[in-house]
C-alpha cells in the first residue's frame, strides 16, 4: 500500500512539472495558435541563469524573481527579432525556426556551462511538510506552485484587460486591430509570458532531474502530451493533463507492463483519447463555418 | 602509395613554397606501414566532443596534450605522434563517416581510444575488415574484446560485467542472506552489469536478487523505479545507472528511508556527481575502483598523481585535475606508450597489434598500486581487477584486497 501511494504522489509531483510546461504551451497557443518545441530548451537556458545567480551569492528567490523577468524579457526579443519576420512565413518554417532554436540554445549552454549535472537547489526546506513521509517538500512544493501559477495565468487571461486584449488579438486580429489593440506587441507579451512561466518549470525541474543541457528533452515531451491531453487551449486542462500524465507514468510503469514500455503506453492511451475527443478532454470544440 | 589527396596538398604546399627551398614532403614510409614516416606516426580517434556525451570530451583533450608533451620530449622512436582526434557526436553513423576519413583520406597507422560502446560497436567490422588495429577502445562493454571474431579490437576499461562480478562476490562474501535490487540502464551497459552481478554471485545464488528494474535513458526521473524497488523489501541495493541517473536514485534510496548497502557502479561514482546528489546522501555507498583519485589525501606524496598535477597544469588547466576521465585518458595514453615501445621501427599495422596483445604487467603511474595491463592474443581484457572502496561523507576509503571479477 505505502509503495503504491508513494508511486502515486511521486507521478504528482512530476505531473506539476509537466503542468507548468503545458501552461507554458498554452500561453504560446493562446497568443500565437502556434506550438513551440522551443519552449523546453528556451526554460533550460533560464534555469542555468538562476543557477549563475545563485552561485554567484543571490538569495533563491531574488534569482527566480530575476530570472522570471529576464525570461520574460527575453521571450519578447526572441518573438521581435525572430519570430516576427517569419510571421507571414507557413506554418513549416516557423517550425524549422523552432527546432533550430532548440539546437542553438541546447548547444549554446552546453559550450557555456558544459554537459556535466550540476546540483539546483530547492527552494523548499530539507524536511517533509506535516510531517508527511509521502511526499518531500520540494514535491508538494511543486504542487503548490502549479496551482499558483495556473491562477495567476487564469486570472490574467479572465480579469484583466491586457488578458482580454491577448484573447481578443489571438482570436480575431483584424477586429482587434479596429479597436485599438496592438495586436503584434499582444504576440510579443504572449512569448514574454510563455518563457517567463517556462523558467518557472525549469527551476521547479531542475531540483529533480538535475541541472543539464538535456535536461528538458524529455520533460517536453510529456508536457506536450499533458497539454493535448488536456486541451492546448485549457490552462485549467493543461494541469489537469500534467498531473494525469505524471500520475499514470508512474502506475503503468510498476504495476501494468513494467518500465520498458512505460512511455509508449502512456502514450498510446493519449492517442486513445483523442481519438475519442480530439481536443483534448477539457478543451473546447471548435467548430469553424465555412 | 600516394593518395589523391597527399598529391593535391603536395602541389599547394610546393606553390606556396616555390622558391622556398622546401624539400618535398616525406611520402609514407614504406608500403607496408600506413600512417609511418621517418619522423612521425600519425594516429586516429573519434571523440564525443559535442552532443549528449560530450563530458568524455576531455579524453580527447588530455591524449593530445599528453602526445604534445612527450613529443616535446623528443617523440618515441624519434618519431613525433600526430593524433588526429575528430568530433562523432557519440553518434555510430557520423563515427564511421570519420573512421573511413581517417583511414582512407588522412591513412592513419591505426584507432587509438574511440570512445562509446555504441559508436566503436559500429566502426568495429569497417576496421576489423581493413585490418587497422582499433586500439583501447573508451568503453567497458564485454564485447569489446572478442579476438575470435574481431582479432584487430581491443578495449581497455575494466568490463562492466568484470565490475557487476566484483560487486556479486562482494555481496556473497559479506552478507550471504542478501536480498538484491537492481536499477540498471536498458542497454549495453546496464545489461553488462546485470550479468555481471550474476556471474558473481553464482548459478546457485540467483534467487537472491529479488527485484530488478529497468529504465530507459530517455526518462526525466528514476524515482518511481527506487520506489518499486524499496517496495520489493531488499537489502542491498545495485545502482547500475549512468550519471544524472544514478545521482537520482542515490538520492532517491535516501530520501526514501531505505536502509540498504548501496554499490554504485564506477562510471558514476566520480566526487561532482556525489556532490550533486548530495554528499550526505551518498554515506557509505560502495564502488569499484582501479585509478587513483587525485583529490583523495592519501595520493598527494603519491609520485604518479604528482606528475599528473604537474602535467595538468603545464598542459591542460587545473580544473581537469580531479576529473576522474581525465585521469583515465593519461592512464590510457600510458599504456599506447609502451605499445609503441615494444614496436620498435616496425610500425606496421600487425606489429602494432601484436605487440599490444602481448602487454606484460605494464604498471601505469595513475592507476592503483598493483593494478597493471597484461594481454595476451586471446586476452583481450587488458585490465581485470579492481579494488572496493566506501563513501565515507567526503571522500572514498580504498578497503579490501585486489577482486578479479
Amino acid at each position: 500500500m505505502s509503495t503504491f501511494a508513494h508511486q502515486f504522489f511521486s507521478g504528482l509531483a512530476m505531473g506539476g512539472v509537466y503542468a507548468i510546461l503545458a501552461l507554458a504551451l498554452v500561453m504560446i497557443y493562446q497568443a500565437t495558435h502556434l506550438v513551440n518545441f522551443a519552449q523546453g530548451e528556451m526554460a533550460m537556458f533560464a534555469t542555468y541563469m538562476a543557477w549563475n545567480m545563485m552561485d554567484s551569492g543571490l538569495p533563491y528567490w531574488a534569482a527566480f524573481g530575476l530570472t522570471v523577468v529576464l525570461s520574460f524579457a527575453a521571450g519578447v526579443i526572441i518573438e521581435r527579432v525572430i519570430v516576427r519576420p517569419f510571421a507571414k512565413a507557413p506554418v513549416l518554417s516557423m517550425v524549422i525556426v523552432f527546432i533550430g532554436m532548440v539546437f542553438i540554445f541546447n548547444s549554446v549552454v552546453g559550450w557555456i556551462y558544459g554537459y556535466e549535472i550540476k546540483d539546483f537547489r530547492s527552494p523548499f526546506p530539507e524536511k517533509a511538510w506535516f510531517g508527511n513521509t509521502l511526499m518531500s517538500s520540494h514535491e508538494s512544493g511543486v504542487i503548490v506552485v502549479t496551482f499558483l501559477v495556473l491562477a495567476l495565468v487564469y486570472g490574467f487571461f479572465r480579469f484583466t484587460p491586457l488578458g482580454l486584449a491577448m484573447r481578443a488579438a489571438a482570436q480575431n486580429p483584424a477586429s482587434s486591430r479596429l479597436v485599438g489593440i496592438k495586436v503584434g506587441w499582444m504576440l510579443a507579451l504572449g512569448w514574454g509570458l510563455a518563457a517567463a512561466i517556462g523558467s518557472i518549470a525549469g527551476m521547479m525541474a531542475a531540483p529533480v532531474v538535475y541541472l543539464d543541457p538535456n535536461m528538458m528533452s524529455s520533460l517536453l515531451l510529456y508536457g506536450f502530451a499533458a497539454a493535448v491531453l488536456g486541451g492546448i487551449d485549457n490552462p485549467w486542462g493543461a494541469v489537469a493533463g500534467g498531473f494525469i500524465v505524471g500520475v499514470m507514468q508512474n502506475l503503468v510503469g510498476a504495476y501494468l507492463v513494467g518500465t520498458q514500455i512505460q512511455l509508449s503506453v502512456a502514450l498510446v492511451i493519449i492517442i486513445g483519447v483523442l481519438v475519442m475527443k480530439p481536443s483534448g478532454l477539457f478543451g473546447r470544440v471548435i467548430v469553424t463555418r465555412v | 602509395m600516394v593518395t589523391r589527396r597527399e598529391l593535391l596538398e603536395y602541389a599547394s604546399l610546393s606553390a606556396v613554397a616555390a622558391g622556398a627551398g622546401l624539400a618535398a614532403r616525406p611520402l609514407a614510409f614504406g608500403a607496408d606501414m600506413p600512417g609511418v614516416t621517418a619522423t612521425e606516426i600519425k594516429i586516429g580517434q573519434t571523440m564525443a566532443y559535442s552532443g549528449p556525451a560530450s563530458a568524455y570530451g576531455v579524453v580527447g583533450r588530455v591524449e593530445a596534450a599528453y602526445f604534445k608533451m612527450i613529443n616535446e620530449q623528443g617523440g618515441i622512436n624519434g618519431r613525433k605522434i600526430n593524433l588526429i582526434s575528430l568530433d562523432d557526436g557519440y553518434s555510430p553513423p557520423k563515427a564511421v563517416e570519420q573512421v573511413r576519413r581517417l583511414v582512407e583520406q588522412d591513412n592513419v597507422a591505426f584507432i587509438f581510444q574511440s570512445l562509446g560502446t555504441p559508436s566503436n560497436v559500429a566502426i568495429r567490422p569497417y576496421l576489423n575488415a581493413h585490418k587497422v588495429p582499433q586500439l583501447f577502445s573508451a568503453t567497458g562493454a564485454s564485447l569489446l574484446g572478442d579476438p575470435k571474431h574481431f582479432p584487430w579490437t581491443m578495449g581497455v576499461n575494466p568490463t562492466y560485467r568484470t565490475e557487476g562480478a566484483i560487486y556479486g562476490k562482494h555481496i556473497l562474501a559479506t552478507k550471504p542472506d542478501a536480498k538484491i535490487a537492481v536499477l540498471y540502464q536498458n542497454d549495453d551497459l546496464g545489461r553488462d552489469y546485470l550479468s555481471g552481478l550474476k556471474d558473481g554471485l553464482g548459478e546457485k545464488n540467483l534467487g537472491m536478487i529479488v527485484k530488478e528494474v529497468s529504465y530507459e535513458v530517455s526518462e526525466p526521473t528514476i524515482d518511481s523505479q527506487v520506489v518499486t524497488l524499496q517496495g520489493s523489501g531488499a537489502d542491498v541495493f545495485l545502482i547500475a545507472a549512468t550519471p544524472k541517473f544514478g545521482a537520482q536514485a542515490v538520492r532517491k534510496s535516501f530520501d526514501l528511508g531505505w536502509k540498504a548497502v548501496r554499490y554504485i557502479v564506477n562510471v558514476t561514482a566520480s566526487f561532482t556527481i556525489l556532490k550533486a546528489a548530495g554528499l550526505e546522501k551518498s554515506h557509505d555507498l560502495i564502488t569499484a575502483s582501479y585509478a587513483k583519485d587525485p583529490t583523495d589525501k592519501i595520493w598527494s606524496n603519491d609520485e604518479g598523481v604528482k606528475q599528473w598535477t604537474a602535467f595538468c597544469q603545464k598542459y591542460m588547466s587545473a580544473s581537469v585535475i580531479p576529473d576522474a576521465n581525465a585521469v583515465y585518458a593519461y592512464g590510457v595514453a600510458q599504456v599506447l606508450m609502451q605499445v609503441l615501445k615494444q614496436c620498435g621501427n616496425d610500425l606496421s599495422r600487425e606489429n602494432v597489434m601484436k605487440q599490444a596483445t602481448s602487454l606484460k604487467d605494464v604498471p601505469v603511474s595513475v592507476f592503483l598500486p598493483g593494478i597493471t595491463v597484461s594481454t595476451s592474443p586471446d586476452n583481450y581484457y587488458p585490465i581485470r581487477k579492481m579494488q572496493l572502496q566506501r563513501f565515507d561523507g567526503e571522500n572514498w576509503k580504498l578497503f579490501g584486497d585486489l577482486i578479479s571479477g
